[in-house]
């Protein structure tokens, strides 16, 4: 530590405590269109779990889909710091910024759907990358963007007249490209571009039975673009996309070939999408999906598409461990995090609210520390799916080293968040402290004692400062909003292209679709020099 | 430079953002793109009608008083209020309803938009039901079958049309405005011969039948878009239509239930429905399991009338069903200009769209007992605060009286029947013309307001006042805190 | 003919373009008055009624009663309904009831019409006077 003044300094005693880093959260749906609309949907799930007003904190309602303030304690509460908004349309941008505007406690970023966005296919059609490079670019600028991210790339835009493509090959509906040129080409624009993270995908085919292939034909389809230790493509809530079998009845695990792809490929990240069993409310941008989820549980459904870009679906969903498919995905999301060996190549998450809230971080902890917990909850599950689990093969249990890399270390450096994620010189002070002595708890026996201190912090600094203790928070801050400033060489080329366009294809105005800077509160923009 | 352009129109739920605006002299001279509200809105904003000095009622009389005295007095009122009701908001930014909530939360009051009055029921029918819509720009480029039931945009939305429907330029759907001028010619010329027939054959004036049968027309079945309308009225919009449905009054849940079951192949054993032979509804049925991107959009004729939120039901219902034959999709056509703001931000900060109620600490929602006309009618709030609205005007009497009867707090830029009957009236800055803000399209497409003028001396923002509002009413607790 | 023909009908509320303009202009606005103090009557009503149009007419329902203008209907046909726009003088006479959902009934209320010869309109600082008996403020 550089330039802190000894006695200046507030002294904490965590003499026999856990100390990390600030926990990461790479893909958790906490604000924006879709969050909303889904918290409007569903007042029947916050009047189980509602927060009073304190004289430091604002009130709010949980349960799966919290209101902006109780997401921000709540994650603090757990100890983490970041968090990435994963699904924003370019269109509503100003939207989610004004939620996360809201959402106290933590620094997080939001990355823009761009799959099925019409430049993107157009220009793909044409082969112009570098073309596409730069209008890319002033998509995340403008939107104050972090990532590039993909959802059932090419489906959405068949969705718009209610179709879909099952294939990385299918010819999408009146553009002539596959979804496969899709991936291919925006890894490529990512890798232009330089981007910190990598392209964020969201597979064809998810939540189909037999789709396991898909996902790794997809790993397949950039293995060519590898590049060294950087892994060119993120494949989200992979748990979704792990599935063998030719319907419900036949579903099964295809956790084993995918961590075994992956144990011999480093060109790839992916994180869990783990199932919780309990009450929540998917919500993906992926249309057709929600559409097929719809009629699978007849329960209200929400359609949401986004003119030239994307669409969005929402539908509540209960997982229960009597349930032959929902037993199942609850055990591939564990099979996956198990099986793949290095942990800096999957992170812990549960897609928040679409495997189940965020609030359920601990006992996935549990999970992988302990395989008596894994044992206590396989008693209870279904019993074909229970048989069928690979889970009682599985001896491995993380260490807190690696569950560190699992919960923030893994998930900063796939960011590229350099300030996050570690407790380094160049570190932002966010700072997680929970209370097990690593010495004296053998997490394998005590997953209780450790679900515990996971749910609420002992401390939990944000940028230096004391913000939750022992799991109460003491003081509301605001965190940063993250966002990617891409200098390409020639901008103006770009503006004057996309003005002439803007009106055939929106309709808004060209100068009220920017988001800008008086919609972030507190803006932390990172420069990034582009090749084109 | 002589005109500002893509400026956002603070009027309806359309919020056209592509009005340009000529300023002269500090002053808006000229209005380009806008509708006839859009520049009664623009050129008659400082009016005579503007309010410009903070009033309080003394004596029975509204008088003048400084910006802190109203602002104080304000506090005051709230702070010792058992059960404020804070409403209004659909009018205003974003920015100030979250101060609006912030406050609402502080004084533990009940805070309500005016989507209580207007598509609250269907609010209520998506929690049931859920929605299948899209931004506007999808119906644009994708819909081949446009319906619009219960609500005449012609009057209340004029641009809709035209931006966003049958009359506008889309990718893979063309505007239908060369036909629609050539139809209006053929009705024209029609007009005059049936006038010279009248004057020829006095006493047999062509009447109509009281529910107007129309067959549908052969350009029902052409190429390109359609548009159908269903309403009570031939309304201006329903003369636009191809297709003009005139449902019988309160029969609006009859016909949609008839269409659900006509879309799922069923015989309806019955010769008509709400006035409208069931041939007649079997080619419409048709018509819409045929198009490739239909899209309905509905108003206050589905909400109001009879049946309310069950004809909401009825209407998400037949496009969800919809659905699983062709691509469909459903708005409600929202009235003030930011009413779906108010509903965005109300649900992110309290997980409830409208009806919001602080009053045990944490937010509880349940329209009925906790939305505005409700608590009045029960006559339980004992002080209001209304920003941005005109309850007097807008709310049925009964309700009105019990505002009225209690102390009442107003912030408007302009004097309406609400700030006439107010004890503290707080004139603010107009959004979207002399301060910036944020307001959401019907479709829940966020766009900027512009600040175009200075506002007039003194003015400021709705969101300025309640943040003072709110520091003062925390002065207010500290002390008593303090003191006890 | 006789004018003091009563005339049952279904009172429908809602909005026109004319109401939309005086509100922006103000709600104390001549536009609004002109706009608002009205309702639409179907030409055959009218007939029934004994009178042409343009007269002043007052509109009953048993949540009370007003005074408006009564214009032949641009919008004809339709016998048996008549519209007002949304206002302060329609709102005297609409349903509060809000069947426990929050949303006050504001069509399809069943309502009487009658000529009221010379009786003028109350102007809006008049009717709120009268409806709320609290001193409404004076502009000018």
């Amino acid at each position: 530590m550089k330039n802190v003044s000894d006695h200046r300094a507030k002294k904490i005693d965590v003499s026999g405590m856990i100390v990390m880093p600030g926990g990461v959260d790479i893909h958790s749906h906490i604000a924006g269109s879709e969050v909303n609309t889904g918290r409007l949907l569903r007042p029947e799930d916050h009047f189980k779990d509602s927060e009073c007003k304190t004289s430091v904190t604002r009130s709010g309602v949980g349960y799966s889909i919290p209101s902006t303030f109780t997401t921000g304690y709540r994650y603090a509460r757990m100890g983490y710091t970041t968090v990435m908004n994963p699904s924003m349309p370019p269109l509503e941008a100003k939207h989610t910024h004004e939620e996360l505007n809201d959402i106290p406690m933590i620094d997080k970023a939001t990355y823009p759907l761009l799959g099925d966005w019409w430049f993107v296919l157009e220009y793909l059609s044409q082969g112009n990358i570098e073309e596409l490079a730069r209008h890319v670019a002033w998509m995340i600028s403008s939107t104050k963007g972090y990532a590039i991210k993909i959802v059932n790339p090419g489906g959405l835009e068949a969705w718009g007249f209610g179709h879909n493509v099952t294939s990385l090959d299918d010819q999408i509906p009146h553009f002539c490209i596959t979804p496969r040129e899709i991936i291919l080409g925006l890894c490529r624009v990512n890798k232009l571009l330089n981007l910190p993270h990598s392209v964020h995908l969201h597979t064809n085919n998810l939540g189909k039975p037999g789709n396991y292939a898909t996902a790794l034909e997809t790993m397949k389809c950039v293995e060519k673009l590898a590049n060294g230790e950087k892994p060119v493509l993120h494949i989200t809530h992979c748990q979704f996309s792990a599935f063998t079998g030719d319907d419900w009845r036949t579903l099964g695990s295809g956790a084993e070939e995918i961590a075994k792809y992956l144990n011999g490929h480093s060109h790839i990240t992916i994180d869990m999408g783990q199932v919780i069993f309990t009450d929540t409310t998917t919500m993906t941008a992926d249309g057709p999906f929600q559409f097929g989820l719809y009629g699978l549980t007849g329960n209200k459904w929400v359609n949401h598409d986004v003119e030239t870009e994307t669409s969005a679906g929402i539908v509540p969903f209960h997982y229960r461990k009597k349930s032959f498919a929902h037993a199942t995905q609850w055990s591939i999301g564990l099979e996956l995090a198990l099986l793949v060996k290095d942990p800096w190549k999957i992170y812990m998450t549960t897609d928040h609210p679409n495997g189940g809230p965020f609030t359920a971080y601990p006992k996935i902890v549990a999970w992988l520390t302990s395989k008596k917990a894994r044992k206590a909850t396989l008693k209870k599950i279904n019993p074909k799916a229970r048989s069928r689990s690979l889970l009682p093969s599985i001896d491995r249990e993380l260490g807190f080293y690696e569950l560190a890399i699992m919960t923030r270390a893994g998930q900063a450096k796939a960011l590229g968040l350099k300030h996050k994620g570690h407790l380094g010189v160049g570190a932002d002070a966010d700072i997680a402290v929970y209370n097990v002595n690593p010495h004296k708890t053998d997490p394998s026996k005590e997953y209780k004692k450790i679900r515990k201190a996971f749910k609420h912090a002992a401390y939990t600094i944000k940028s230096g400062r004391v913000v939750v203790k022992n799991g109460e928070v003491l003081t509301p801050v605001e965190g940063a909003t993250i966002w990617l400033d891409v200098k390409v060489s020639d901008p103006f080329k770009v503006t004057a292209d996309m003005k002439r366009r803007f009106r055939e294809y929106w309709t808004v105005e060209y100068d009220n679709y920017p988001v800008t800077d008086h919609y972030l509160e507190i803006s932390q923009p990172i420069p990034v020099k582009a090749d084109v | 430079m002589p005109y500002i352009e893509s400026v956002t129109c603070p009027v309806c739920g359309c919020l056209c953002d592509d009005i340009r605006l000529r300023i002269e002299a500090g002053k808006i001279v000229e209005v380009k793109n806008g509708c006839a509200m859009c520049e009664s809105k623009f050129l008659g904003y400082c009016g005579e009608h503007r309010l410009s000095k903070p009033l309080l009622r003394k004596n029975g009389e509204l008088v003048e008083v400084s910006l802190n005295e109203a602002v104080k007095k304000a506090a005051e009122i709230l702070t010792e209020a058992n059960y404020p009701l804070l409403y209004g908001w659909s009018s205003t930014s974003c920015e100030a309803t979250r101060v609006g909530l912030e406050l609402a939360e502080e004084v533990g009051g009940v805070i309500d938009n005016t989507s209580t009055v207007c598509h609250g029921p269907s609010v209520l029918s998506v929690q049931d039901i859920g929605i299948p819509s899209c931004t506007l720009g999808q119906v644009r480029h994708r819909a081949d079958l446009v319906i619009y039931w219960g609500c005449d945009p012609w009057s209340a939305h004029p641009r809709h049309i035209e931006r966003y429907t049958s009359f506008s330029e889309g990718r893979f759907e063309k505007s239908e405005w060369k036909g629609y001028l050539s139809k209006t010619k053929a009705l024209i010329v029609k007009k005059k011969i049936e006038k010279a027939l009248k004057r020829v054959f006095a006493r047999q004036a062509p009447s109509l039948s009281p529910s107007v049968r129309r067959e549908p027309p052969p350009t029902l079945f052409k190429q390109g878009r359609k548009m159908i309308v269903v309403d009570v009225r031939r309304t201006r919009s329903a003369e636009t239509a191809d297709y003009f449905i005139q449902v019988e009054p309160n029969k609006d849940y009859e016909l949609l239930e008839a269409l659900r079951l006509l879309v799922r192949d069923e015989e309806l054993e019955v010769e008509e429905v709400a006035g409208i032979p069931v041939a007649y509804l079997e080619e419409v049925a048709d018509l819409m399991i045929r198009c490739n991107f239909g899209a309905l959009f509905f108003g206050l004729g589905l909400t109001m009338s009879r049946g309310k939120m069950r004809n909401i039901d009825a209407a998400l219902s037949l496009v969800r069903d919809l659905n699983t034959r062709t691509k469909f999709t459903i708005m409600p056509m929202r009235g003030h200009f930011n009413v779906s703001g108010a509903d965005t931000v109300f649900t992110w900060q309290t997980g409830y769209p409208y009806a919001v109620d602080f009053s045990l600490c944490y937010p509880r929602y349940n329209p009925g007992e906790t939305s505005a006309v409700d608590v009045l009618l029960r006559g339980e709030t004992d002080a209001s605060l209304i920003v941005a609205s005109d309850p007097v005007s807008n709310f049925p009497r009964k309700a009105a009286e019990h505002l009225v009867k209690n102390p009442l707090i107003v912030i408007d830029p302009h004097m309406n029947a609400t700030a006439q009957m107010g004890d503290v009236v707080i004139p603010s800055a107009l959004v979207g013309v002399e301060v910036e803000g944020t307001a959401y399209r019907m479709d829940h497409v966020p766009l900027p307001l512009k600040k175009v003028v200075e506002p007039p001396e003194g003015l400021i923002s709705d969101e300025e006042i309640l943040r003072k509002i709110l520091s003062e009413v925390r002065k207010i607790k500290t002390g008593k805190t303090e003191e006890s | 003919m006789t004018s003091n023909q009563r005339l049952q009908a279904i009172l429908i509320t809602g909005r026109t373009i004319d109401q939309g303009v005086g509100k922006e202009k103000g709600k104390t606005s001549k536009e609004y008055f002109d706009g608002v103090a009205i309702c639409h009557i179907d030409p055959a009503d009218l007939k029934k009624l004994g009178v042409k149009g343009n007269v002043n007419v007052q509109i009953s329902t048993i949540y009370g009663s007003v005074i408006v203008k009564a214009v032949e209907s641009p919008r004809a046909p339709h016998p048996g309904i008549v519209y007002m726009p949304y206002g302060p003088w329609a709102n005297a006479v609409s349903d509060p009831d809000t069947d426990s959902i929050g949303m006050p009934s504001l069509k399809g209320i069943n309502a009487e019409i009658e000529p009221i010869g010379d009786k003028p309109v109350l102007s809006l600082s008049e009717l709120l006077k009268s409806q709320f008996g609290k001193e409404p403020y004076a502009l000018h």
